[in-house]
């Protein structure tokens, strides 16, 4: 479970994102939505410790993330942030390797490398792990960088936008297999979405964001309603009934 | 599933067939350097003191000095996150002579090992400086840092200039500071050997200077403490530039050219590129070292002009490259 208890960060004498308080219940995927700049990054790096609170408390699987030893935390959350950059050249497999430095702390043991493949093999990247990730597209490293998160095996997994340069195939994949991981493994998935219907199809919970506060949260039942996502969104939105369930039309 | 791939998956070890052709062909230039130089050590009577005094130190010293301005570039680019910075393009070696200088004219009676204190002690203050200004940049691989870095080594380059020039140390402050194997002789390069226990440090964290090298968001979600990391590091670079910049003198371009080619060929697996560093590092300075022994012979180019050349032509090449690829 994450609990947010009046959280907020003030970027600047304008831009403040906040007051928020939210339960997140354990296991299943919570899907966060909302317009550009509507502090969904900024909720998201607070979870998972990259930013520091300005006021209220955080507290994921019971420990309070400004409190509890980093190295600790990395065994309970794991983040992969909207954007990465880094200069160093790594192979797929090292880099997804990365992900279980706070278990083995660079020696990786057996059972490491078997934790390593099968995080691999789920995001496809068989045939690409010996490549350096200067030599991927963008769509392949979004994948590893996924790959990595998913092999540090945290209960709490926080994904900004891992949708990213995906194409249709490999959106869906990447999905269906955060389902099976929270429903099989019970995980708690936070994941960012811009497709609000992927929102609605593969997420337990939907959480929409608007102007630094959350607005709404709920199942996507509740949530894929054209009064709520015309107003979260601002743009008028047409809920249709679909073949595998409700279609947001908005163009 | 996994079993069956498994084996074949394992990463490469260390210690492979190549590795032990590059220690070969090290071992080869090293007694190149054991027998090169103008006195003859088989025909005349003391050649063999001659050769225990001055030709194995100065060999010795060519492998410390080498491979550890090698690993200090390697360290500090996996730090910064910038693959254009070394000891020389970041102000440290400028630190480090300022801080000897500190003491040639405070303290022109004290130790060797009292002077290099201070050296690393400047050099440990100045690299946190330009990483303090470094979290001010964006832009962390762009040419700007090696350019700050530079503008900052000029500074202070420059105050001690000016600083030597009014107490009249300008020239014994040449004199040390001209990187050079020439006067390494037994008795005088000893505390070199504090840079082997620097690399075995380097080798002992490895790991997490990787990790460091993902950036403090990446480091942090796997729970590495980065601040430590980026203290520790900048130590064990003060350190080995500092002895380094007192004992030999200035080594430019070293540790930026050597982690460039080991990274092109071989990827940046910090544990396994070690070695390579570190054979490379001694190989270049060994080659250079030669080349300013014997193009003038009898007299004595420093291996800091021929690094320089080489290093700039080097730097240039990456440069240009650097432009292609990004
Ligand atoms: N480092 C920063 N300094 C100042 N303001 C910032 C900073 N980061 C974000 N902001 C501002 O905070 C607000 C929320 O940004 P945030 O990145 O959380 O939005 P988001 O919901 O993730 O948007 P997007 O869908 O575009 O990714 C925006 O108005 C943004 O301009
Ligand atoms: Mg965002």
């Amino acid at each position: 479970m994450i609990t947010l208890n009046s959280v907020s960060k003030q970027y600047s004498s304008t831009v403040s994102i906040g007051p928020v308080s939210l339960e997140i219940p354990t296991g299943g995927i919570t899907a966060l939505v909302g317009p550009n700049g509507a502090g969904k990054s900024t909720m998201l790096t607070m979870v998972g410790r990259l930013l520091g609170i300005d006021q209220g408390s955080i507290e994921v699987s019971g420990y309070d993330v400004s409190k509890t030893n980093s190295k600790d935390l990395a065994k309970i959350v794991s983040i992969l942030r909207q954007e990465n950059h880094f200069v160093t050249r790594l192979t797929v497999r090292q880099l997804v390797g990365f992900g279980r430095y706070p278990h083995s702390k660079g020696r990786l043991t057996q059972a490491d490398e078997e934790i390593i493949s099968r995080s691999i093999d789920f995001l496809d990247l068989g045939e690409l792990e010996a490549r350096y990730l200067d030599e991927l597209s963008g769509g392949q490293r979004q994948r590893a960088y996924v790959a990595m998160v998913l092999a540090q095996d945290t209960d709490t997994v926080l994904l900004d936008e891992p949708l990213n340069n995906l194409d249709m195939k490999h959106s869906v994949v990447m999905m269906q297999h955060l389902q099976r991981a929270a429903r099989e493994l019970n995980r708690t998935i936070v994941i960012v979405l811009h497709d609000i219907n992927f929102a609605g199809h593969y997420a337990d919970y939907i959480c929409a964001m608007k102007q630094g506060k959350v607005v709404h949260f709920g199942t996507p039942a509740q949530i894929m309603q054209d009064e709520i996502l015309s107003e979260v969104f601002e743009t008028p939105v047409n809920v249709v009934p679909g073949p595998n369930g409700p279609l947001a039309v908005y163009y | 599933m996994t079993s069956t791939t498994l084996p074949a998956r394992i990463k490469s070890k260390v210690l492979t067939g190549k590795l032990a052709l590059g220690i070969l062909a090290v071992l080869v230039l090293l007694a190149f350097s054991l027998f090169t130089g103008v006195y003859d050590i088989f025909g005349k009577d003391d050649g063999a003191m001659m050769f225990a005094v001055t030709r194995i130190p100065r060999t010795i010293a060519l492998v410390l000095a080498g491979a550890a301005m090698a690993m200090s570039g390697l360290v500090m680019q996996l730090l910064t996150q910038n693959r254009f910075v070394e000891p020389t393009t970041t102000g440290t070696t400028e630190w480090a002579g300022l801080g000897l200088l500190t003491m040639l004219v405070f303290f022109p009676t004290a130790t060797l090992l009292a002077k290099m204190s201070v050296a690393i002690a400047f050099a440990f203050i100045g690299t946190m400086i330009f990483f303090l200004f470094l979290q001010r940049v964006s832009l962390k691989a762009s040419l700007t840092v090696p350019i700050v870095g530079i503008m900052l080594g000029s500074v202070v380059g420059a105050f001690s200039t000016f600083f030597a020039l009014s107490t009249d140390k300008l020239q014994s402050m040449g004199i040390w500071l001209a990187g050079s194997f020439t006067s390494v002789i037994r008795g005088q390069y000893e505390v070199l050997w504090i840079v082997a226990i620097v690399a075995v440090a380097i080798y002992i964290v490895a790991d997490r200077f990787t990790v460091a090298g993902l950036g403090e968001e990446i480091a942090t979600n796997v729970g590495l403490n980065y601040r430590q990391v980026m203290l520790l590091g900048t130590a064990l670079i003060a350190v080995a530039t500092g002895v380094v910049t007192v004992v030999i003198g200035n080594l430019p371009f070293l540790g930026l050219i050597v982690p460039n080619i080991v990274s092109m060929v071989r990827g940046d697996d910090l544990r396994s590129n070690l070695p390579w560093v570190c054979l490379l590092g001694i190989a270049i300075t060994t080659i250079c070292d030669l080349v300013g022994r014997t193009i003038i012979m009898p007299f004595e180019v420093p291996v800091s002009l021929i690094l320089g050349v080489l290093g700039a032509v080097v730097f240039i090449f990456l440069l240009l490259r650097q432009r292609k690829v990004g």
